[in-house]
């Protein structure tokens, strides 16, 4: 066994038993456990949490590789995730904790009176969660097949399999200590090869600084400048100005982004963990630290691995790499399959270019560009192997957030809480089990061929979240007025006009073959593309909503009280039946 | 009693209000709207607008989400309702 193999082995396998090990020493008794941890929780481990909850495969594995290949039009996705944070915190993780229940679909039942309402909440959430899954199961299955070296698709399955057993077996509780211990397992892991490589570029040991240095070859350039040169040369998008799309797709991405990531249901669970309000307010803003950490260095780790990618293909202007003579690491990621190169010209040397007809990287799939990026750079191998362990760590710990999120809104909101009143908790439990494996196979399948690169994917599950919880959970608060009915009417709409717009492009639940107008950007509604498109159906579901209240007439009296109640932290206004 | 409920209520929309625009002006004014005429402007090798949309918004959320608290937090001793 080489010595990269022994280090990724110990990586991988010593973090995978640090997490067992804590998710079997805090196991979970009771459901109240089960869901959230019973309550207490301090701000800076919540925070510390919900950034490992919150930042996935799709931020660890895909987000830099996408801004690498996207440069400018790659902001969508920093501004979009981290922005979402700052509606979350003050417009909704407050007030659903003042209002402390278990789950998102229960505060939707309480607010607008109605088993209906839950229902379809419930429904929403299934949707944007599978989605966020299929995302972070792409991840896992491109980690686990370059580190065991095998094919994707049997990555994948090992993938599942781990999954399973980590989010069955431990509840919130188990969940909450391991995702502390995940988040420092990602932020060192993203960190350190990012620090080396902005040393060995720019000498600045800083990324974020080093991003706006000179190289340190002694050309004196600015390191933008040089890649911006670089990549024009070739015929792609200048990198610091390329947009992705039009104007209006990026601010409708952005936009689709930020308010998904508010109405993402096991973003906002996290909330109830909290002993208070005033915890819920300082929980978000650590969690936005934590996260603001990685997001900041992204930027740099794409923009870098993009310049170090040329540099291998092309070292100068012309003479371009032999394909015999390449790096061991292009080798590796051609054996997953997600790395190909075709010699269309015959003269046996690699030619990159923006132009399809000569271009001969057939595939370079974004999503291995930063666990490639460390090889790629020359780092020691245990740089490598640390970034193993840092990916599956993102993937894993998101995974079962959400796992935890689907299986406790069917268990508690649909089957304990709709149609059989009377489960007891043993039960509640083992359903919760039953609905985490079905949803970990039916990911899993549909992970097989996913709908885009991981960070796609997810951005797809953010906008159904942005069309339907959360204008539901918005409304909810900052109205006092919108009625039950009015509520199903916007939640339906919102998420059907979304799902119709994502599917005829994508495909019915993402199954090749089934879309019937293609990815075909023309087709695009003022060049809005699916993955953005979530806005607009969070903006018919305000209309709607408001609409159906004003046939309706607003929300009875006693909810009214009720939502006095939890805008204030305490005291305040009594609830209906404490009169 | 309820008046001062509301009265509670008018202040918190207003710290949220104040929040929303920077956090509008930092990311879809300065980091997508504007970004063109302010990528003329120099940050380093970081054109301004990029700089902004790659850096400097996310740096502004972060805080504003403690500035948020911490207003808050004054304003719930304020009105006597903390926890």
């Amino acid at each position: 066994m080489d010595e990269l193999k022994l280090y990724t082995y110990i990586a991988v396998f010593g973090s995978f038993a640090m997490y067992f090990a804590i998710a079997w020493w805090a196991r979970a008794g009771s459901t109240k456990e089960f869901y959230v941890a019973g309550g207490g929780i301090g701000p800076l481990q919540n925070g510390m949490a919900i950034a490992a909850d919150w930042m996935s495969a799709a931020s660890f594995i895909s987000m830099a590789g996408l801004i690498a290949f996207l440069g400018y039009g790659g902001s969508v996705f920093l501004m979009g995730w981290t922005g979402g944070y700052v509606i979350l915190a003050m417009c909704l993780a407050p007030y659903m904790r003042k209002h402390g229940k278990f789950t998102v679909p229960e505060f939707i039942g309480d607010r607008y009176y109605s088993k209906g309402a839950r229902i379809v909440a419930v429904a929403c959430l299934i949707i944007a969660s599978l989605t966020y899954i299929i995302g972070q199961m792409k991840g896992v299955g491109v980690a686990f097949s370059r580190f065991l070296e095998v094919d994707y698709g049997l990555g994948l399955g090992i993938g599942m399999g781990v999954v399973w057993v980590y989010a069955v077996l431990g509840g919130m509780k188990g969940i909450t200590y391991t995702q502390i211990a995940q988040y420092c397992v990602l932020i060192f892991a993203y960190t350190i090869p990012a620090v080396f490589i902005s040393m060995q570029l720019t000498g600045n040991p800083i990324p974020q600084l080093g991003l706006g240095s000179t190289l340190s070859d002694g050309s004196g350039m600015y390191l933008l400048d040089k890649l911006d040169l670089v990549v024009t040369e070739l015929g792609f998008k200048e990198y610091t100005t390329g947009q992705l799309g039009n104007n209006a797709n990026m601010i409708a991405y952005t936009l689709s982004l930020m308010i998904g990531t508010a109405g993402l249901p096991h973003v906002i669970m996290r909330f109830f963990t909290v002993p208070s309000v005033k915890a819920a307010r300082s929980s978000a803003g650590y969690a936005l630290v934590f996260i603001a950490l990685l997001y900041t260095v992204a930027p740099a780790v794409g923009a870098m691995a993009r310049l170090n990618l040329m540099s291998t293909i092309e070292p100068a202007a012309g003479e371009n790499l032999v394909y015999a003579e390449r790096p061991q690491w292009f080798k590796d990621w051609e054996k997953t399959g997600l790395l190909k190169f075709e010699d269309k010209n015959g003269d046996g040397k690699i030619q990159y270019t923006a132009d399809k007809a000569s271009n001969e990287m057939v595939k370079v799939d974004r999503d291995i560009m930063v666990l490639a990026n460390p090889a790629i750079a020359n780092l020691p191998n245990w740089v490598i192997a640390l970034v193993a362990a840092g990916g599956l760590a993102a993937a894993l710990s998101t995974a079962a957030g959400l796992l935890l999120a689907i299986s406790s809104s069917v268990s508690h909101d649909l089957m304990k809480g709709v149609f059989m009143p009377d489960l007891s908790e043993k039960n509640e439990l083992l359903a919760g089990r039953v609905v985490m494996t079905i949803a970990i196979l039916v990911s899993g399948y549909l992970g097989l061929n996913p709908p885009g690169f991981a960070a796609g994917t997810v951005a797809l599950a953010f906008g159904l979240a942005a069309a339907s919880i959360f204008p539901a959970l918005m409304m909810g608060i900052f109205s006092r007025k919108v009625s039950g009915v009015a509520a199903v009417w916007g939640m339906c709409s919102g998420i059907g006009i979304t799902m119709l717009y994502v599917f005829m492009h994508k495909g019915i639940m993402f199954i090749p073959g089934t879309s019937f107008l293609g990815g075909m950007d023309p087709n695009w509604f003022f060049g809005i593309s699916p993955n953005a498109f979530g806005v607009i159906g969070a903006v018919v579901n305000f209309a709607v909503a408001f609409a159906v209240t004003k046939v309706t007439g607003p929300a009875p009296v006693e909810i009214q009280q009720m939502v006095d109640n939890f805008r204030t932290p305490a005291g305040g206004v009594s609830a209906a039946h404490d009169h | 009693m309820v008046k001062d409920n509301s009265s509670y209520w008018q202040d918190n929309l207003r710290i949220i209000m104040t929040c929303l625009i920077i956090w509008f002006v930092v990311s879809y004014g300065f980091g997508l709207v504007l970004v063109e005429p302010l990528n003329a402007i120099k940050l380093g090798g970081y054109k301004l607008g990029f700089w902004f949309a790659q850096q400097g918004s996310i740096v502004t959320f972060v805080a504003l989400v403690f500035w948020y608290s911490y207003k808050m937090n004054q304003l719930d001793k304020k009105y006597g309702v903390e926890e």
